[in-house]
């Protein structure tokens, strides 16, 4: 009986710890676009999220900045356009929106321009950058070239309206 | 390669150096003190070397091109003709050889696949067997994530992170330090190269050499406070850090001023260099003002404006640990 209930014990731990690394909750996989459901982007990767905890795993050297703006946790899934260009998206999910507000705005506006997807955007050659109520959304592409940033703004709009949706 | 045929490199070399200390003299030093003073200043060299056409028209790094760039950055620094030579003054057969990546940036600002892969050649042809020769960071997930291909065993070049091996289960010390080391490092390294990239990082200021050495242990998340000072310095003082480092060979292709350690393509560009130095402090200060002209270019505030100046390299460089030089009056640029 005893020895039960530390097998149970160990299971709880074993379960806790894994649960605060790298848990993939469905309300956090439906915060992704499924593979074409914005024109041409495939989600190849699984969603991967971290615990405020364990921010660092995931953003080590930048977690301390994003926690005391009141990062709950960050969730990443890799993209690819047309078989073309990778992309990463991560949305990270803050305590409130000032603090989605105070990341967007700690980020300087160089080689970036205003654009419309949430309440804030900046868009890049290579990045889209928004912010949508406790939410900020943080789009890369690996690769530049002529369609990389409205396709980047296609998939932007896809994850806004996901987002819309909570 | 093209500027060192029509003359030996050792002339060119000398004549970068004795012209960088010429133009650090001031008018009244006349051009024999100002080699004098050159000389018995000029302690830590770091070699800069750029090719602009590094990834061609495309985007992606050319590893031919890569190879001549990693050739001209190590001949310059070990003053040979020769490539070989070179790695010959670095490594000898039978030792293990550890290069210590960082793919913490992600896939955009992590060690160079075809940099990495350009130096196990050159590590190999001066007799270093493949597998003696291990790839790795902290985990294999993220080195796969960058396009490192994981392989362990066999007589190839071994590639995989610490969550593969373990940490030690000692704890070792310094100063504000008590950390579990990677066992990659310890027992699988004799020599370790460290092939860090150029950063910006939000806490530390900066990025390159030093800080690289937070991947060797289990527990960087808690050396973040104060700028990472003087947690840097004092980890890079551990013996089993300090007695096995041999070079820095700091991947510069894709550097960022801002916004870092994560890749930012906005706060990104393509520097397409390679810096070279033993001197890891010196390594990070010349750094550090390459990373402060490009944030002027942009309009940006200095590090020091911004309120996190790295003060850990002066740390690095104090009496305490005296791990190299930050003072510009003893350091060489050698620009190829």
């Amino acid at each position: 009986m005893k020895a039960r209930g530390v097998l149970l014990a160990v299971l709880g731990v074993a379960l806790l710890l894994d649960a605060s690394c790298k848990r993939q909750p469905g309300t956090e996989q439906s915060l992704f676009p499924a593979s074409n459901e914005v024109a041409g982007w495939v989600k190849t990767g699984e969603t991967r999220t971290f615990e405020a905890a364990d921010l660092w795993r995931y953003i080590d050297g930048e977690a301390e900045r994003y926690l005391k703006a009141g990062a709950q946790r960050v969730s990443t899934a890799d993209y690819k356009f047309e078989n073309k260009v990778d992309a990463v998206v991560d949305i990270y999910t803050m305590g409130n929106a000032p603090g989605a507000e105070k990341i967007f705005k700690s980020e300087p506006a160089v080689d970036v321009k205003p654009i419309q997807v949430g309440d804030e955007a900046r868009l890049s050659s290579q990045s889209l950058v928004f912010r949508k109520g406790t939410f900020l959304v943080r789009i890369v592409a690996f690769e530049e070239s002529t369609e990389t940033q409205q396709a980047l703004l296609q998939l932007g709009h896809g994850v806004e309206l996901r987002l819309a949706r909570r | 390669m093209s500027v060192m045929r029509s003359t030996s490199r050792r002339d060119f070399l000398k004549k970068c150096v004795t012209g960088a200390a010429v133009l650090g003299a001031s008018g009244r030093v006349g051009l024999l003190a100002a080699a004098e003073e050159g000389a018995a200043l000029a302690k830590s060299r770091v070699v800069i070397a750029r090719d602009a056409m590094l990834r061609g028209t495309g985007t992606t790094v050319d590893s031919r091109r890569m190879l001549t760039l990693l050739d001209r950055a190590m001949q310059a620094f070990f003053d040979r003709d020769n490539p070989n030579e070179t790695w010959k003054k670095l490594v000898r057969p039978g030792e293990r050889v550890g290069l210590k990546v960082n793919v913490l940036g992600g896939r955009g600002l992590s060690s160079n696949l075809q940099l990495v892969e350009a130096i196990c050649e050159r590590l190999q042809e001066a007799g270093i067997k493949a597998s003696d020769i291990v790839v790795w960071d902290r985990d294999s997930d993220e080195m796969e994530h960058v396009g490192f291909h994981v392989a362990t065993g066999g007589n190839r070049v071994q590639c995989f992170g610490t969550d593969r091996v373990d940490y030690e289960q000692e704890l070792v010390m310094h100063g504000s330090v008590g950390s579990r080391l990677s066992k990659i490092l310890t027992q699988r390294c004799d020599v370790l190269i460290n092939v860090p990239v150029l950063k910006d990082h939000d806490g530390a200021g900066v990025t390159i050499a030093l800080k690289n050495m937070y991947g060797v242990i289990h527990n960087p998340n808690k050396y973040h406070p104060n700028g990472c000072n003087p947690y840097i310095a004092d980890l890079n003082m551990l013996p089993e850090i300090r007695t096995k480092m041999r070079l820095t060979i700091c991947d510069a292709t894709t550097a960022s001023y801002e916004g870092g350690p994560g890749y930012k393509p906005e706060y990104s560009w393509k520097n397409n260099g390679l810096m070279v130095s033993q001197d890891p402090v010196a390594l990070d200060y010349t750094s550090w003002q390459i990373i402060e002209r490009k944030r002027a270019e942009k309009g940006l505030k200095t590090l020091e404006g911004d309120k996190r100046a790295p003060h850990y390299i002066a740390t690095a460089a104090d009496a305490q640990h005296r791990l190299g030089t930050n003072d510009p009056r003893r350091i060489a640029v050698v620009e190829v």
